[in-house]
């Protein structure tokens, strides 16, 4: 559905987005995550033409709409940007207007999607008076109305309560079942793992893309989680055996890279220090210790060097 | 064009919900009147005045009888030099100095021309508008009754010259009226339309419709009306409180002030849509705004006569559109002239207009970045 060839953007000196090849599938649910800065904003704008590439290529193809070749599609900005001072309905029947539907089909519409989206109750309230989940719901709304085959979403649920997120990203599935693709970015590893397939941005580059599953398969570390008795934060920091810790309140993760001889050295750490340890067992990597790895470590030899294991 | 229509319904309803704009549109020019109309409404009695009597005859003091009898002068002082004449205006201690040459009563009696010097401390407009207007009826009146007597003669017997100092072009308020007009549609023009603008490039709203179907120039097309719209609105008010309240004539044709107010507009439009392209937020283009009204104020001649200025700052002038427009709207309201004789102005802001637009197009591209 979307085919990129060596996009690039630089803002002056910085380099916003490099260099990346993308594809996106007709049927996808593409999740685009990345650390602050690492340009996932740039390359959707890019994506709705926006701003123009300083090189490279965009295609946007339909399949379905056959003969067309560009698609339609709706877009939801990183920032609310719909009208503060005009109410749900008047934002609605705004943007249906300028997507040339007459009033009739923008009320059918909007109805239907303000069912699913929750918001009936809210038609007459003014934008600015909405939490901010249900301004999201709203501004989904309004990119759906021209009923578009591509839904391009920028962070849709940053800042929105985890309740409101969930029900959200149910939107989603729904519409993606319906035969919509998305493409959407986002800060939250829950949610990447909730994609279908997922591209990590870091400095402007598309480091790796795969489905959620086969990245945590390919992650070359093992993870330790460990109970014991200490709650200090940073006290296995330093381990030789242990290249990352963090603490959870009850819990430490350890980021390593053999099981077996850290589980020994742990063990005999806390021996040595007289803290009993309750629990130590390994556990399987999430997408939040995939991206903590691609961000910090040498993201590109991984990537070229890996096989993807089925 | 339902594109178009949504956009004004947009606009319109945005605009009556915003509290500050429609105080700011109905109130800029009630208090401007209001405030440059009590001027010409106050008349101003019991001046104190010094005279200055060199010639010590039955006709001069004739003369300073007619000034107190009008009521306007009251005589608080008489000196005999000149150097105090001036000394107490400095010191506002009188306003007003009549000062009789010594062969005052000879000239009357030959029947030459006499003249009287009345000095005004023109620094206070209310007082010296009013002082001079007094001066002159009474010269005028004095003459003619002198005439009267002396029938046939060529010559006006009396002749008051009235000098006013420090505003030596006496600006009345009368005379600024209509141009209050002028910057209260470069206000709206400029600065409403401006911010209008870039407020929805602010809030990121613009990002949102630019992924819509809608073209740049539909979009201008309904932003823009509601401000003209607008400005008319605001130029109806001023004028017809103008006349109501001031007795402020309008002596041209009302069509012709209104479409020739049109090329004004879009001048300025042309500034306000080229601010909203450079301006980064909204206090930006206000403060660009600014920078674009105080020359306005300052150079077009509304507050100082073009003809009293240096020949570069004049030229300067020339590049501001009110000053064209203050030409068209004093003409039409004041002297009563038509489009015969304004067409150079009405060329002057057509290039405007074209030219400012033409800036504006070639960098407006459909992006945001
Ligand atoms: N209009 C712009 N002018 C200058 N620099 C910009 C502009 N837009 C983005 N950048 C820079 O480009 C880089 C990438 O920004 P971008 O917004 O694409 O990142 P992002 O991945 O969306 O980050 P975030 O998670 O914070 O939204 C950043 O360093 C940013 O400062
Ligand atoms: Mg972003």
């Amino acid at each position: 559905m979307i085919f990129t060839e060596t996009l690039t953007k630089k803002f002056s000196s910085i380099t916003a987005v490099a260099g990346v090849s993308l594809q996106v599938q007709q049927g996808d649910i593409f999740g685009l995550v990345g650390p602050d800065g690492a340009g996932k904003t740039t390359l959707i704008r890019m994506l709705c033409g926006l701003i123009t590439p300083d090189s490279g290529s965009i295609t946007m193809v339909d399949n379905a709409a056959s003969g067309e070749s560009s698609a339609s599609f709706g877009y939801m900005p990183q920032k609310f940007s719909l009208y503060g001072d005009l109410t749900v309905m008047e934002n609605i029947n705004f943007f249906g207007a300028m997507y040339g539907l007459n009033g009739t089909i923008i009320n059918q519409r909007a109805d239907e999607i303000l069912q699913i989206t929750n918001l009936f109750r809210f038609k007459q309230r003014f934008a600015d008076n909405l939490s901010g989940g249900m301004k999201q719901k709203l501004a989904l709304t309004c990119a759906l109305l021209a009923r578009p085959r591509l839904l391009v979403l920028d962070e849709p649920t940053f800042g929105v309560d985890p309740e409101s997120r969930k029900e959200f990203w149910k939107i989603l599935y729904q519409l993606n079942q319906e035969g919509m693709t998305i493409l959407v970015s986002t800060p939250y590893m829950d949610e990447a793992e909730l994609c279908k397939r997922v591209g990590f941005m870091n400095n402007g580059r598309l480091v790796v893309v795969d489905s959620p599953k086969n990245m945590k398969s390919r992650y070359p570390y093992r993870i330790l989680e460990i109970k014991c008795a200490s709650r200090q934060p940073e006290i296995f920091q330093g381990l030789p055996e242990i290249l990352e810790s963090n603490f959870y309140g009850d819990k430490y993760r350890l980021v390593v890279q053999e099981a077996k001889i850290a589980e020994a050295a742990v063990v005999e750490f806390l021996q040595g220090r007289d803290i009993p340890l309750y629990r130590l067992k390994e556990t399987k990597p999430t997408m939040e210790d995939v991206f903590v790895a691609l961000a910090e470590k040498e993201v590109v030899e991984w990537s070229m060097s890996s096989q993807p294991v089925n | 064009m339902s594109r178009i229509l949504a956009v004004l319904y947009k606009e319109f309803l945005q605009m009556k919900r915003d509290k500050l704009t429609i105080g700011l549109i109905f109130m800029l020019p009630l208090v401007q009147l209001l405030l440059f109309g009590y001027a010409i409404q106050t008349e101003v009695k019991h001046i104190p005045t010094v005279v200055f009597d060199q010639s010590l005859s039955p006709e001069s003091r004739e003369i300073t009888r007619a000034f107190t009898a009008s009521g306007y002068f009251d005589v608080v002082a008489a000196t005999g030099n000149y150097q105090q004449v001036t000394q107490l205006i400095d010191r506002g201690t009188v306003k007003v100095g009549i000062i009789f040459p010594p062969d005052y009563a000879k000239q009357v009696r030959s029947g030459d021309t006499a003249a009287i010097q009345v000095l005004v401390d023109a620094t206070d407009s209310m007082v010296s508008n009013s002082a001079i207007a007094t001066a002159n009826s009474i010269g005028l009146l004095k003459s003619q009754q002198v005439l009267a007597e002396k029938v046939g003669q060529f010559k006006a017997p009396y002749d008051i010259r009235v000098r006013p100092w420090y505003n030596p072009d006496g600006i009345t308020a009368y005379y600024m009226v209509p141009a209050i007009l002028g910057i209260i549609v470069t206000m709206t023009m400029v600065m409403m339309t401006s911010m209008g603008i870039v407020r929805e490039r602010e809030r990121g709203t613009l990002e949102q419709l630019m992924v819509t179907p809608i073209k740049s120039y539909e979009l201008m097309i309904g932003k823009i009306i509601p401000y003209i719209a607008l400005g008319y609105l605001q130029i109806t008010v001023a004028l017809l409180v103008g006349a109501i309240v001031f007795d402020v004539p309008i002596r041209g044709s009302l069509l012709e002030l209104y479409l020739l107010t049109l090329f004004f507009i879009t001048a300025s439009l042309g500034i306000g849509v080229l601010i909203s392209n450079i301006a980064k937020n909204q206090m930006q283009a206000m403060q660009m705004s600014f920078f674009i009204l105080l020359p306005s104020i300052l150079l077009s001649g509304f507050m100082f006569p073009r003809e009293a200025m240096p020949v570069f700052i004049k030229a300067l002038s020339n590049i501001i559109p009110l000053t064209f427009y203050l030409t068209i709207i004093r003409g039409i309201v004041l002297k009563g002239i038509g489009f015969a004789y304004l067409v150079p102005q009405v060329t002057a802001l057509l290039v405007f207009t074209v030219i400012l637009m033409g800036i504006s197009i070639m960098r407006f591209k459909k992006k945001i970045a």
